[in-house]
């Protein structure tokens, strides 16, 4: 098993004739994923070949979901089209939608998740994101599928490079999924809705939960993992030494006031139950120590 | 990006929401012509990034242009928390009854917009969002639907705004809201909003915070940045596309993907309390694709800050693998050349990791050592740092 894709997941690629797009769609043929066309505005009808595979272009989302079957789609399109690309996902009911693009404004991003509320048909995870991997099944965004294969640990992160690290640390055990919910400050999916779907999860044992500074996202986690997660959590919090009121690279990754602090994230999962590491590494023993490997 | 209080004074206008005549001022000559200008008493206001600056007496009643001549002259260069004042606004002074409050900011926790108002404005607005937080009316606001007229009644009403100025006040939401979207900004602040004692209301201050996502279709926004205050390492680096943030040790850390960059520095804090306190330099996230102009461009940027004694590059190899980021550094240092005068310690980990170290191995750089794992070239870099 593994949580919100599978190797049935057929996917669509938004954005597939860019130079990121096609670079990706690539590797995600590569590691299995099953990649049945790509929505170009203007290119539809087009069929492009990327490494022998014939993938049909469509001008719009429901085109490509009515003639492929597609029930997931990944959004590769530069900041200004995002917003657009992802509103014409949500208005065909596309099940789940993995922005990977950077950079989008968050009125834009606001938009298109409350937009995607109103609906309530669409998981979209991201904007900012290094999308989700269930080694072995399916690849969707942007993760190297070639650091670990699949096993009982279920990850969720907001930065794509920590999320490589702790597969890279973890690769002997492996994962049912790994999740990259993005560092912006509006997201689809959060820490909470990953926690929860890993705990319905037959063939997720434990968890690792990576957060970073900014916003209340990990305390809200801590809260939910106390009253409904039973499964052993273990987790990592990246800023400890960041100044406040310096943006790091994420634009979530801002602390304003004592909210929002490494520490006071740490704390709250440790009230709950949660064993943190102070380095990826330790966090990766500690998760070794629970499994007993 | 935050602005100053004349800026956002000038997009308030912009978008029609009432504000007093105004002008800046750099001198107390300046200060002086302004005061003359706006005529009768004025108000001489630090212009600083930074809370609390009235208390910290960065604002001063003029009675006429000499006062403000004289005001000027006392507040500019003030230290206020660290901001120095290099800036004065002059702002005609009205006489005030009431003081309020009204906000529309991004709300992170529940993924929405949400208005913040208030009839109990004014300095003290923080205290009473602690202790009478029944005050502070909260109200959420999609960003599908935004603020229209009859919303914007809706919520003034909920925050109990006396009827006299209920209208008024709804108003300045409306022209707030289109502030706050077609500006692209995550804070728009009125503190206070102030009804006169000839019942208009006005925007008295205000604060506002843009989204820099949204500089491509935002062209006028360029010209709000404070150059003067950008740190010249920091104006470098983004000159060259880099995400740079400088700060007060002495490891130099470049990394990929702003979470490992993060980690890396609280890695490395750790590490240097062993090693006499040492702390790291920066933050310096080169992205996924980091090629070795880019490797070149961050270590020339890194080893150009005199504070840094030693550079740890901290790379997890991904889309690009480990033998492109050797290639990298290898190349990178043969562009600096004899600029390269600190020892650098590498860790490589990731897809391709024994051809990366196999490359930086040839190359035997002497500057160059590599270790193995995280915490012990976090532990290293701190060691020679402190050396």
């Amino acid at each position: 098993m593994s949580i919100f894709l599978n190797e049935n997941t057929k996917v669509i690629v938004q954005g597939m004739t860019g130079s990121e797009g096609t670079k990706h769609t690539r590797r995600m043929l590569a590691s299995g994923t099953k990649i049945v066309g790509g929505v170009t505005p203007g290119k539809g009808g087009q069929v492009v070949d990327i490494d022998g595979h014939q993938l049909p272009v469509f001008n719009t989302v429901a085109e490509a979901m009515s003639a492929t079957g597609a029930n997931a789609s990944v959004v590769f399109v530069p900041p200004k089209f995002a917003k657009a690309a992802v509103i014409d996902a949500i208005d065909a009911a596309m099940p789940l939608v993995v922005v990977i693009t950077e950079g989008i404004p968050v009125h834009d991003s606001a938009s298109f998740y409350a937009y995607s509320l109103t609906k309530g048909t669409t998981r979209i995870i991201g904007p900012n994101c290094p999308g989700l991997i269930s080694p072995g099944k399916s690849n969707i965004g942007i993760i190297p599928a070639d650091i670990t294969g699949a096993g009982p640990i279920g990850l969720v992160s907001k930065s794509g490079t920590l999320t490589y690290q702790m597969m890279y640390e973890l690769r002997d055990i492996g994962f049912s999924t790994a999740v990259g919910i993005g560092g912006d400050p509006v997201i689809g999916t959060t820490h909470i809705d990953c926690l929860r779907a890993f705990q319905d999860d037959p063939d997720t044992q434990a968890i690792v939960m990576i957060g970073e500074i900014g916003g209340d996202a990990e305390e809200r986690a801590a809260a939910f993992i106390a009253e409904y997660v039973t499964k052993p959590v273990v987790g990592y919090v990246a800023g400890f030494t960041a100044p406040e009121g310096k943006t790091m690279g994420h634009a979530g990754a801002i602390v304003s006031g004592s909210s929002g602090t490494a520490q006071g994230k740490k704390d709250a999962l440790e009230a709950a139950g949660v064993k943190v590491g102070q380095t990826p590494s330790e966090t990766a023993r500690l998760l070794r120590a629970i499994l007993g490997r | 990006m935050d602005l100053f209080e004349y800026q956002a004074r000038d997009l308030f206008e912009k978008h029609g929401v009432p504000v007093l005549a105004a002008a800046i001022a750099t001198t107390a000559d300046e200060a002086e012509a302004a005061a003359t200008k706006i005529g009768g008493k004025v108000v001489v206001k630090a212009q600083v990034k930074v809370g609390g600056r009235g208390k910290a007496g960065g604002v001063k009643l003029a009675e006429n242009p000499t006062d403000a001549r004289e005001k000027a002259g006392a507040i500019l260069g003030m230290d206020i928390k660290g901001h120095v004042a290099r800036t004065v606004m002059i702002a005609a002074a009205a006489p005030i009854e009431s003081e309020y409050y009204l906000a529309i900011l991004l709300d992170r926790s529940n993924r929405t917009f949400l208005v913040m108002a208030s009839v109990s404005g004014g300095m003290d607005i923080e205290e009473v969002a602690h202790t009478a937080p029944e005050k502070l009316a909260k109200i959420p606001v999609s960003a599908v639907d935004g603020i229209s007229a009859a919303k914007a009644k809706e919520i003034i009403s909920a925050a109990n705004f006396p009827a006299d100025v209920a209208d008024q006040v709804a108003n300045v939401l409306v022209k707030l809201w289109e502030v706050f979207q077609s500006e692209d900004a995550t804070l728009v602040e009125v503190n206070p909003l102030v009804k006169t004692k000839d019942g208009k209301v006005i925007a008295l201050d205000g604060k506002v915070t843009l989204d820099d996502n949204a500089d491509f279709r935002q062209p006028d926004h360029e010209a709000l940045i404070d150059q003067a205050a950008e740190n010249p390492l920091e104006a470098a680096a983004k000159e060259k596309g880099l995400n740079y943030v400088k700060l007060d040790g002495e490891v130099g850390i470049i990394g990929n993907g702003a979470g490992l960059v993060m980690s890396t520095l609280d890695v490395v804090a750790y590490a240097g309390e062993k090693h006499g306190g040492v702390r790291p330099a920066n933050f310096l996230d080169i992205g996924g694709g980091a090629s070795a102009q880019v490797m070149a461009d961050g270590l020339s940027i890194i080893l150009g800050d005199k504070d840094v004694k030693s550079v740890f590059v901290n790379v997890f190899g991904g889309i690009t693998a480990c033998d492109a980021v050797a290639t990298g550094i290898v190349q990178a240092l043969e562009l600096l050349g004899s600029k390269a005068t600190k020892p650098i310690v590498v860790r490589l980990d990731g897809n391709n990791v024994m051809e990366g170290r196999a490359i930086l191995n040839k190359a035997a750089h002497p500057l160059v050592q590599q270790l193995d794992t995280m915490d012990g070239a976090a532990d290293r870099a701190a060691e020679l740092a402190a050396k």
